[in-house]
């Protein structure tokens, strides 16, 4: 008789309109988030006719050449590969500038020492696009204009108070009896920051570094205006070019965006703990 | 800032003798350690923000030498142009939507993934997606869908509502909203997961307790989870201001601050004023502005708001 309560059955058996709710709930939810996503994925595999007439449902028929022209296009190609490039050196200077700063910060008592960690900590208050004007002249007087240093550099200067209110608790709150048995084993300041605490702060530190790369995979601001050369672009800066030059060619947009926002996708959910424990860090402390 | 012995008296104390102040450093070795992080910084945030009060008292088009000094005529110019103080009321409306509708909707999100729900890892999951996508792609996007006839249009009409269509975006009325909206579609996972971390922090026995003695679960959150997630939740209101009285790069993706200056907000009259119009003087008066904004915004919350949060977290 045990038989007949196959699942089936106790869950009607159970269903409770509450519960059915939030399933609802989460759901619509869900959708609101994923179809745009999909619409821009499918979009892609339409002809422009298809899209202003049907753009609901499957691609009928599925269209390749849109897909196909930017994955031949050699400026996507570049653009990534400036991305990356650019990624790459703001997180190669943020890391060491950011740890360096918070291991004294945290280790150290000297006179100043919270005057200059408030100092860093205002940076919070002020992304890139509030000084982005003398920012600009500073870096046409330094000649770092069309450079990728010249993005990735001030990227990583407004990247260091967040890395910096991240790293500063967690070298804290290693123990001093590790410090002082490196002490007694003659140990300097630098030989301890770097055999003892850069060690174990391995998964901070790759949390900075997956915020970091995302922060500068995704900015637009100062990479439209620091650089003005086709040929130096990012990937934003190349969407938002294909965006407002082929106006009409919804399809090919649609195209370029979704292959443009794979790797950001495929990068999230690869490191999603590192991302969400990095950005929850600052935002809340017990 | 505890201690008060200077610092060059420490390398006289010989090695190892007890007891080792083992926590001070000589300044040399500190400043070498600080050096990378603030020369960056001395270079890229302090001393552009600097000049930009300096900028905004000339008429300059960013070129020539600076010669004009015009005091603060620049400020007074801002805030006597219509489409400025227009921009400053966007970005409130927008900070007030978020208050009122993005910022509950991540609480109640948040909530809700805590019950016990099948596949609430991909529900949550897939809400803080939007986050991690560029400004760029979620404007592109957003702007095809919004468009005439767009997907949102095609979508009404094909369950009959064609009374909901309408200009989404080139329609002065609604495209601020249309934007609003946008934005808390990118932004309000990034609030859910941040109020869930300060779910997290708060102990299952609490609610059990309440409902042991009766208490509805509305009850419940009421007077329990809600005043324990207090501290999370000023923090999002307060990244949340911030953020909105900042925000440029999915306002200019999305409508360039168009049509005739409806979405336009602080920032993207900014960099409008300066690289379209070659007012950097100008420009950089308006930089100063919202730069005062933010600190007074900070300063106050810090003071006022925040204060018993985050004692310890911020400044120690």
């Amino acid at each position: 008789m045990t038989a007949t309560t196959a699942p089936p059955s106790s869950r009607t058996a159970s269903f409770d309109p509450r519960r059915a709710l939030l399933y609802a709930i989460s759901i619509i939810v869900l959708l609101v988030i994923v179809v745009p996503l999909t619409f821009s994925l499918f979009g892609g595999f339409r002809s422009n006719a298809q899209l202003a007439s049907d753009p609901v449902g499957l691609p009928d028929p599925w269209i390749w050449a849109n897909y196909q022209s930017a994955l031949t296009d050699a400026n996507f190609y570049r653009q990534v590969g400036n991305s990356l490039v650019i990624a790459l050196v703001t997180t190669l200077l943020v890391l060491p500038a950011a740890s360096l700063a918070a291991f004294v910060l945290a280790r150290y008592r000297f006179r100043g020492r919270e005057a200059i960690y408030i100092l860093f900590t205002l940076g919070l208050l002020f992304p890139v696009a509030v000084a982005i004007l003398p920012l600009f002249i500073t870096l046409r007087q330094t000649g770092l204009l069309n450079s990728p240093l010249g993005v990735a550099m001030p990227q990583a200067a407004f990247g260091l108070p967040l890395s910096i209110v991240i790293l500063r608790p967690f070298f804290r709150s290693i123990p001093k009896d590790l410090e002082d048995a490196a002490v007694i084993d003659g140990c300097g300041a630098f030989r301890f920051y770097w055999s003892v605490m850069l060690p174990l702060s391995r998964p901070v530190l790759s949390t900075i570094a997956v915020l970091t790369v995302v922060g500068s995979w995704n900015a637009f601001l100062l990479p439209l205006l620091v650089l003005g050369q086709a040929d130096q672009w990012t990937l934003p800066l190349g969407i938002n070019n294909i965006s407002t030059t082929y106006v009409t060619d919804t399809a090919a947009i649609l195209a370029y965006t979704t292959l443009a926002m794979i790797p950001a996708l495929v990068f999230y959910f690869i490191a999603q703990r590192q991302i969400v424990s990095g950005l929850t860090a600052g935002g809340v402390k017990g | 800032m505890t201690t008060t012995t200077a610092p060059t008296h420490e390398t006289a104390v010989p090695r190892g003798s007890p007891p080792r102040r083992s926590g001070t450093a000589p300044w040399p070795v500190v400043l070498v350690f600080l050096l990378p992080a603030l020369l960056l910084y001395a270079l890229f945030v302090i001393y552009p923000i600097a000049q930009s009060i300096r900028f905004s008292a000339y008429d300059w088009n960013g070129l020539t030498p600076l010669t004009d000094w015009v005091g603060l005529q620049n400020f007074r110019d801002a805030f006597a142009d219509p489409i400025f103080v227009q921009a400053i009321s966007h970005n409130f409306i927008i900070i007030a939507l978020s208050l009122l509708l993005q910022i509950p909707f991540a609480v109640a999100l948040a909530v809700l993934l805590t019950r016990n729900l099948k596949g609430r890892g991909v529900f949550r999951t897939m809400y803080f997606a939007p986050f991690i996508l560029s400004e760029v792609v979620t404007g592109v996007v957003w702007r095809q869908i919004l468009r005439p006839n767009g997907l949102l249009d095609v979508m009404f009409g094909s369950v009959g509502a064609d009374g909901l269509t309408r200009e989404w975006l080139a329609d002065p009325q609604i495209a601020l909203y249309s934007l609003f909206f946008v934005l808390s579609w990118k932004y309000f996972g990034f609030h859910m997961v941040l109020i869930l971390a300060g779910l997290q922090l708060i102990p299952t026995e609490l609610e059990e307790a309440a409902s042991i003695d009766g208490a509805s679960w509305w009850q419940g959150f009421r007077y329990v989870t809600l005043p324990l997630l207090g501290p999370t939740i000023r923090v999002s209101v307060f990244l949340s201001i911030i953020g909105a009285l900042q925000q440029f790069d999915l306002v200019w993706v999305t409508t360039e601050g168009g049509p005739v200056n409806s979405t336009a907000t602080m920032a993207t009259y900014l960099v409008d004023s300066a690289f379209r119009k070659s007012q950097f003087g100008y420009a950089s008066a308006v930089s100063v502005i919202v730069f005062l904004m933010s600190l007074l915004v900070a300063l106050f919350y810090q003071r006022f708001v925040l204060r018993r949060d985050l004692e310890g977290a911020l400044t120690g």
